[in-house]
């Protein structure tokens, strides 16, 4: 409660602050250079939290809690999303009703990619989520789409994700003026006030990593998705990057928007290019 | 900073308005008609920014089934509420487009 309403006061100064360096801001309108923020970004994190191992802030909240982290580990030798991951293992390799599978779909038949999503699809102009091309893939060999907030989804991304462990996070901005825009309109959703409680993404994942809002140890923005898709106890289940976005959208009163819509695509090619260099941890278990 | 500040200002004062002009006689269907049409063309703005928000949605829903149950007074006071919100959402939105860049980790 305590530190609730200190961040409600917090971000009500930040916003009046901030906005008188806004003017001087929009002039200095400088070039945007992705490496150099994405540099600036790992930087913050590595200063604010000088004793956590670069690695770790993959590991959402259980970077951030000592004690957490403990029961996560322990956690970890009977796994709450073992089961989607099993689900997804055998979704993958079953063949669609024209006899292909995923495999088909994707480089390397699947296996060990997810450090490559989201990509910039030069030929749509737009950034292309793992979510987005699964279902994609199933309207290509004539089965309907899944859900993006649903189980099935979350086990076939988790399968992905967990043949990837351990890669690095490698998300390219290619040399098209579209991809920039994509990244750059993906940080602006992420620093933009919404919803009745005036909150960004940055108010939560930026300003106040590691402290509690309710119950939760709110996770640093660095290296945030690697860890997804995520068990949740509170969800009693799995959970997508589409769904944590829209359940993050709610908590402020921001009515959510439509799941892989274009915001929501740019937020995860911006999120995801900062991390680059961290490895992908997921599936995940949260508390 | 001044337009902002004048802004919230604004902002404030059509929170204020909207209290005060409680009706005095009681609301007739024609009132919240055009009170609901009001919020409703707001609340449209709103989610063309792609700003809106959970409680504007839940106070013209509120208002509409007030109206609808010929509770005007009520439906009046919710319509105006939400229309209030919806553009405070606006606002906001339109606030951002530059402000945001304050947040930026740089
Ligand atoms: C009101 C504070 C708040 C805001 C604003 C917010 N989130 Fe969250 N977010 C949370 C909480 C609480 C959790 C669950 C605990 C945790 O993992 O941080 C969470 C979790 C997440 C996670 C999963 C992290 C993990 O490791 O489990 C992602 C991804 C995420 N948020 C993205 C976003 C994005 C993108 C935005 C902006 C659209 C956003 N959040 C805005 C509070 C917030």
């Amino acid at each position: 409660m305590k530190t609730r309403s200190a961040i409600w006061l917090g971000s009500a100064l930040f916003a009046l602050t901030a906005l008188g360096f806004t003017a001087q801001r929009v002039i200095a309108a400088d070039k945007i250079d992705p490496a150099t923020e994405a540099k600036a970004f790992q930087n913050f994190y590595f200063q604010k939290f000088p004793n956590v191992k670069h690695e770790d802030f993959v590991n959402g909240p259980y970077s951030m809690n000592e004690d957490m982290k403990r029961q996560w580990q322990e956690k970890e030798e009977f796994p709450p999303y073992e089961f989607a991951l099993d689900a997804g293992k055998e979704m993958f390799a079953t063949p669609f009703k024209n006899g292909k599978t995923y495999a088909d779909c994707f480089p390397n038949g699947g296996i060990g990619i997810r450090q490559n999503y989201p990509y910039f699809d030069g030929k749509e102009g737009k950034v292309v989520t793992l979510e987005l091309a699964l279902n994609r893939c199933r309207a290509a060999n004539g089965e309907e789409p899944y859900s993006y907030v649903k189980d099935e989804m979350a086990s076939l991304t988790a399968y992905m994700a967990f043949t990837s462990r351990g890669k690095l996070m490698d998300i390219k901005i290619p040399d098209d003026p579209r991809a920039l825009e994509a990244y750059e309109n993906g940080k602006r959703y992420f620093y933009t006030r919404r919803g009745q409680m005036n909150f960004s993404c940055a108010s939560c994942h930026v300003q106040s990593p590691g402290e509690r809002i309710r119950a939760e140890i709110l996770a640093p923005a660095l290296g945030i998705l690697n860890a997804m898709p995520i068990y949740r106890s509170e969800w009693s289940g799995m959970g997508t990057t589409s769904r944590r976005f829209i359940t993050c959208n709610s908590q402020t009163r921001a009515v959510p928007l439509e799941p892989q819509s274009d915001e929501y695509r740019d937020v995860e090619y911006f999120l995801s290019y900062v991390a680059n260099g961290l490895p992908i941890s997921g599936p995940g278990a949260r508390p | 900073m001044s337009t902002t500040m004048i802004g919230m200002r604004s902002l404030a004062l059509v929170l204020l308005l909207t209290a005060a002009a409680a009706p005095a006689r009681a609301a007739s269907e024609a009132d919240y008609k055009a009170a609901y049409a009001a919020a409703e063309a707001a609340a449209r703005e709103a989610a063309g920014l792609r700003n809106q928000w959970t409680p504007t949605v839940s106070t013209l829903a509120a208002a509409k089934k007030a109206g609808d149950g010929g509770d005007f007074d009520r439906a009046v006071a919710a319509a105006k509420e939400a229309e209030a919100l919806a553009k405070a959402s606006i606002f906001q939105a339109t606030s951002e487009k530059e402000a945001w860049k304050a947040m930026e980790i740089r």
